[in-house]
């Protein structure tokens, strides 16, 4: 059955939540989406969305107090959150790899290039030592690193933060995975040196074919490189669509307040709307909308109820009252 | 009063000695002959990538740093070391971090007091007391929460605070080093809006040092651009983004990703080559040169200075766009 299935990924309900000494922390409360091969999908939202707790609840690495409560994550059919340590681990790396926001910390100092390169080579195919030797040496040139059989011998400390992502990418993807996470990948990096790592990112995906999901506050990174795009807000999915259903035809409250406040190309001087009042505490959640306190439109419903998603057209989905509240007086049509 | 300019800064040097062996020291030149003026009421924005010199521009500028070599001339009158702390009473800073800027063991009341206690701007507690609440009532704070300690607030707050620490001498110029590049995006925009709203009400100039270029140009009136240490471009904020000169600055721009998918697409992107060289070792003339596409000969000889290019923009290239 794994063979004839469309979908690379999907995830189903999601919870995931921590169990902290004040209570428990819901970071992702019920995400649900879908990743078909060689799909570039982005998480947009900001700190405390869930996005990147979304994309480690599907790798499986949450820190010791983290736990999947609720939902399934299918790799090619299969429930992943079923299987045993041994299986995640055969999963990381060689199905689904993951590149993380900070090349300074991501890599191990103690280390050299080449060793970290090749155990992840080593311990995913039966390749002996020369011939991981020989894939790190390509994976390196792959993503552009200039000599790459002494950069084998260096350790991270001697290289600069573009290089060190680079190497990351490397890692990630010597095994040939399906899917790439790339959780922040380039937030830490230079303007140019971010356009050189989305550019790569690009590049090796039209090559490789693997899917990629892409996690970021940035939209302007989003607006780049993503065929479809989500919005989480407080642990949910407020909206997904299409870069330019997002971008044009905003359907949540809250993408329209996050695209108002940044400045755009085109209205640099024009005053920015900023969105009122403070994320919301994951420990205190609302039992409507999340964002119904600093929504502009909030109705009584927002509060008393969660929103349901509903299907605007095929590709865009919104999960806002405001969407049922137009249906209704025929504003809009599903 | 008599000069144009606010604030004057000319052929600012700040090397850093790095010891490099055993006797050896080698200079780190961070910022290398850097040349600006700022109007009151103006904003100037400051961009670059990291490593740039653009913290230590502002750093040095109020004497965070003793100076290596030149001036900084302040409504007309030499900053030294013997009028800086009467001159900070009229030049302030707002730090990047929100998260480690502010003492943890004081009250928001004793932080934002704090200038007014060194410079002694008040007769009694009550008149103290006073221009607090009505510092933090123009930041947007809540008066109840003088009492409260800084870790009890979120990020945007926290930089309200340090706002109004440095609103507190009642400055006519302050350095925002990267005042919004710790916040969230919708917090971002509240941050930025205070901070024109400020201007417009107390007339105060910035000099707006920052990373994300969108930002910069939505809150600047003119803006300089900074590569290893130097100027390569400066000029009117919307004359550099639409009609830039600089090599640099052109690719600065392509790469910035604009969040319209629409423009993204019929985008040339213009990805530089490699990374910035080390501001240990500078190359020769001009220090762009290793990664221009269009560098030649002369490049390598001799460094090219800023020239006017028209309407007050100024490019130091040999071989400037059009």
């Amino acid at each position: 059955m794994s063979e004839n299935c469309e979908y690379m990924l999907e995830v189903k309900n999601l919870h995931t939540s921590f169990f902290t000494d004040s209570g428990e922390v819901k970071a992702v409360n019920g995400v649900s989406f879908d990743l078909k091969p060689g799909e570039i999908m982005g998480i947009v939202g900001e700190s405390g969305s869930g996005k990147s707790v979304t994309a480690y609840s599907v790798m499986q690495i949450l820190a010791d107090t983290g736990r999947i409560v609720e939902g399934s994550v299918f790799y090619k059919g299969e429930d992943i959150t079923r299987w045993d340590k041994r299986r995640m681990q055969k999963f990381r790396g060689k199905c689904c790899s993951i590149i993380f926001q900070d090349p300074m910390t991501s890599l191990n100092p103690v280390f050299t290039i080449g060793n970290q390169l090749m155990e992840a080579i080593r311990l995913h195919t039966d390749k002996n030592r020369s011939q991981a030797k020989a894939r790190a040496i390509e994976m390196l040139e792959l993503v552009g690193v200039n000599e790459p059989a002494r950069r084998l011998k260096q350790y991270p400390y001697e290289m600069s933060g573009g290089m060190r992502q680079r190497v990351m990418i490397a890692m990630a993807l010597a095994c040939e995975p399906d899917i790439l996470i790339a959780d922040e990948p380039t937030t830490a990096l230079d303007v140019t040196i971010q356009a050189q790592i989305l550019e790569l990112m690009q590049e090796l995906q039209k090559k490789m074919g693997m899917a990629i999901i892409m996690v970021t506050h940035d939209l302007g990174v989003i607006a780049d490189m993503c065929d479809k795009i989500i919005v989480m807000y407080g642990g949910s999915i407020c909206e997904r669509g299409t870069a330019d259903d997002i971008f044009y035809d905003p359907r949540h409250e809250y993408t329209k307040g996050l695209l108002r406040s940044i400045p755009s190309a085109t209205n640099s001087k024009e005053r920015l709307v900023p969105i009122s009042g403070s994320p919301i505490n994951l420990l205190n959640m609302p039992k409507g909308c999340a964002f119904c306190s600093r929504c502009d439109h909030a109705m009584k419903i927002c509060i008393e109820e969660k929103p349901q998603e509903l299907t605007l057209t095929p590709t865009h989905q919104a999960s806002c009252w405001m969407n049922v509240k137009k249906l209704q007086e025929g504003q809009v049509r599903p | 009063m008599n000069t144009e300019y606010l604030v004057e800064v000319k052929e600012l040097k700040q090397y850093f000695p790095i010891h490099t062996g055993f006797r050896k020291v080698t200079n780190l030149k961070a910022v290398d002959g850097v040349s600006f003026s700022i109007r009151p009421g103006e904003t100037l924005g400051l961009v670059g990538e990291s490593g740039c010199g653009k913290t230590t521009v502002g750093r040095t500028l109020l004497r965070l740093y003793q100076p290596t070599g030149g001036q900084v001339l302040f409504e007309g009158e030499e900053v030294t070391d013997k009028n800086i702390l009467e001159l900070r009473k009229k030049m302030q800073m707002v730090f990047q971090d929100p998260y480690s800027s502010l003492d943890p063991r004081m009250t928001v009341e004793d932080i934002i007091g704090e200038p007014m206690d060194v410079h002694r701007l008040y007769k009694n507690r009550a008149e103290r007391r006073e221009k607090i609440l009505r510092l933090m009532e123009l930041v947007g704070l809540n008066a109840e929460h003088a009492t409260r300690y800084a870790h009890e607030f979120s990020g945007g707050q926290r930089q309200r605070i340090g706002i109004a620490r440095a609103l507190a001498v009642n400055p006519k110029f302050i350095v925002c080093d990267e005042p919004v590049s710790a916040l969230d995006v919708s917090i971002q925009a509240q941050v930025v809006n205070m901070f024109e709203d400020l201007q417009k009400k107390l007339g105060v100039a910035y000099l707006f040092i920052a990373h994300d270029l969108l930002i910069v140009r939505h809150i600047s009136d003119r803006i300089a651009v900074m590569y290893l240490g130097r100027i390569v471009e400066i000029g009117d904020a919307d004359e550099v983004y639409e009609h830039p000169k600089h090599p640099y600055t052109i690719s600065l721009l392509s790469a910035v990703p604009i969040p319209d998918p629409r423009l993204t697409r019929q985008r040339q992107r213009i990805v530089l080559e490699g990374d910035v060289p080390s501001p240990m070792h500078l190359p020769s003339g001009c220090a762009f040169r290793t990664r221009c596409r269009y560098a030649t000969e002369k490049c390598a000889q001799e460094r090219p200075v800023l020239a006017d290019t028209g309407n007050g923009h100024f490019a130091a290239c040999w071989h400037l766009q059009s």
